[in-house]
């Protein structure tokens, strides 16, 4: 029996494919990517619900009774967000070399575990970026994949592979997907007896978001350089942000949930509470000074109950330091500016 | 019995952790797991499943979700 691995996203297309697979007797492993950036329901699961949020890889290779490996490629990342060789797309997402990379990892793996091919769930014009007729020859070739690569819901429209040309698969029964519609990937799934999956939410990645592009670029911008550590990358998940001035940035928890997440975090940053009224957490990522921190202290009570009172008490701590209490006036809405938001 | 902190880590870290620590262990060796994310009480067993790993129990603690597995005989 030949093996496969399929890259794995969570999705419907990357389900699809192994399932292909798997009815023409393949043995099919799966393999998801961790790079930090991965939406996988981060804020679903930091924000407090009843019900709690699936890992949708997991889930969809325990749907499809197959073994998923999940690889921790958080560093090795790094180079393809700060350097992508294809530029970025829309914001600040590098779809076409993220993916080469990805292939490219999945090749070393096969090559190390024995396996014959890799399949992907890709379908020709879906993305803007990174599926497209002429950029999928590209990845192929760049990862070093070349025909051992095939994409089970396309592969009609592209060029012969080996598992099609040696026999592995019949290229009669692969698909001739193209375009961003849903409809056939729908239909195939009914057929599947496929009944539940993840919704198409515009990308799998936190890097395709204008909003959490902008607060990485601002990270960047106030540290004057462009690096970053994966608690980093978390907190842009997490909570308001809001950036007074280059010194420093406040990360207010929105709800229960965000709140009890920034607490685990608490010993490495600054934190505000407000002593006297119910209200969020709130961390300090930089060097504020101590008309920063009164500042802060100011915002702080602004998103506590106590917001109409003339005075709030905040305790502030510093993880080198005892705490210690300030009694402050809030701020008034209009005194925090639009342009301070990140 | 080892331990593994995964507080504060969001799937699938908490999983990527388990994954790697149950390299270093021996078949029937256990191994628990502080998480604070509660998708563990759902991705560990289902990772641990088709691994052919055991969850013995899940237990909630304040704000700890403790898993405790026992290795299979695959590692």
């Amino acid at each position: 029996m030949h093996k496969a691995i399929s890259l794995i996203s969570g999705g419907l297309d990357s389900m699809l494919a192994t399932k292909m697979m798997l009815e023409q007797g393949i043995h099919v492993e799966g393999i998801n990517f961790f790079t930090g950036f991965c939406v996988e329901g981060h804020t679903h699961a930091i924000r407090k619900h009843e019900k709690p949020k699936r890992n949708n890889a997991l889930w969809v290779a325990e749907q499809l009774g197959i073994k998923l490996h999940i690889i921790d490629i958080v560093e090795e990342y790094k180079n393809i967000v700060l350097n992508p060789k294809h530029g970025y797309g829309a914001h600040l997402n590098p779809c076409l070399d993220c993916k080469i990379f990805m292939v490219k990892k999945a090749k070393q793996w096969i090559v190390e575990q024995g396996f014959d091919f890799i399949i992907t769930g890709e379908v020709i014009g879906q993305r803007p970026k990174s599926q497209r007729k002429h950029t999928m020859p590209i990845v192929a070739a760049e990862s070093g994949a070349d025909d051992l690569l095939l994409r089970p819901l396309s592969a009609k429209n592209l060029a012969l592979t080996k598992p099609e040309r040696e026999g592995w698969v019949q290229r009669e029964k692969l698909g001739d997907l193209t375009g961003r519609g849903r409809s056939r990937q729908i239909e195939m799934a009914k057929n599947f007896g496929i009944q539940d999956y993840a919704q198409p939410a515009g990308g799998c990645c936190f890097l395709t978001d204008a909003n959490y592009a902008s607060k990485l670029q601002d990270l960047w911008q106030s540290r004057g350089v462009r690096q970053y550590e994966l608690d980093d990358i978390m907190l842009l998940k997490v909570g308001r942000h809001i950036r007074p001035n280059e010194n420093f940035k406040m990360i207010i928890g929105r709800e229960e949930g965000e709140n009890n997440y920034l607490e685990g975090y608490r010993k490495q940053f600054i934190h505000l509470r407000v002593l006297d009224h119910m209200g969020p957490l709130m961390l300090l990522d930089g060097d504020p000074s101590t008309e920063d921190l009164n500042l802060a202290a100011r915002v702080m009570a602004r998103y506590s109950d106590g917001r109409d009172e003339s005075s709030v008490r905040v305790q502030i701590n510093r993880p080198d330091r005892e705490p210690w209490e300030v009694n402050v006036m809030p701020l008034s809405t209009t005194e925090i500016p639009q342009a301070w938001y990140v | 019995m080892p331990e593994l902190n995964a507080r504060n880590l969001l799937c699938p870290l908490p999983v990527i952790r388990v994954q790697d620590a149950i390299k270093t262990l021996l078949p029937k060796q256990q191994l628990t797991v502080f998480c604070t994310d509660p998708g563990v009480k759902y991705d560990i067993p289902a990772w641990c499943k088709m691994r052919g790993h055991t969850v013995l129990s899940i237990e909630e603690v304040e704000r700890d979700i403790i898993v405790t597995i026992e290795v299979g005989e695959e590692i």
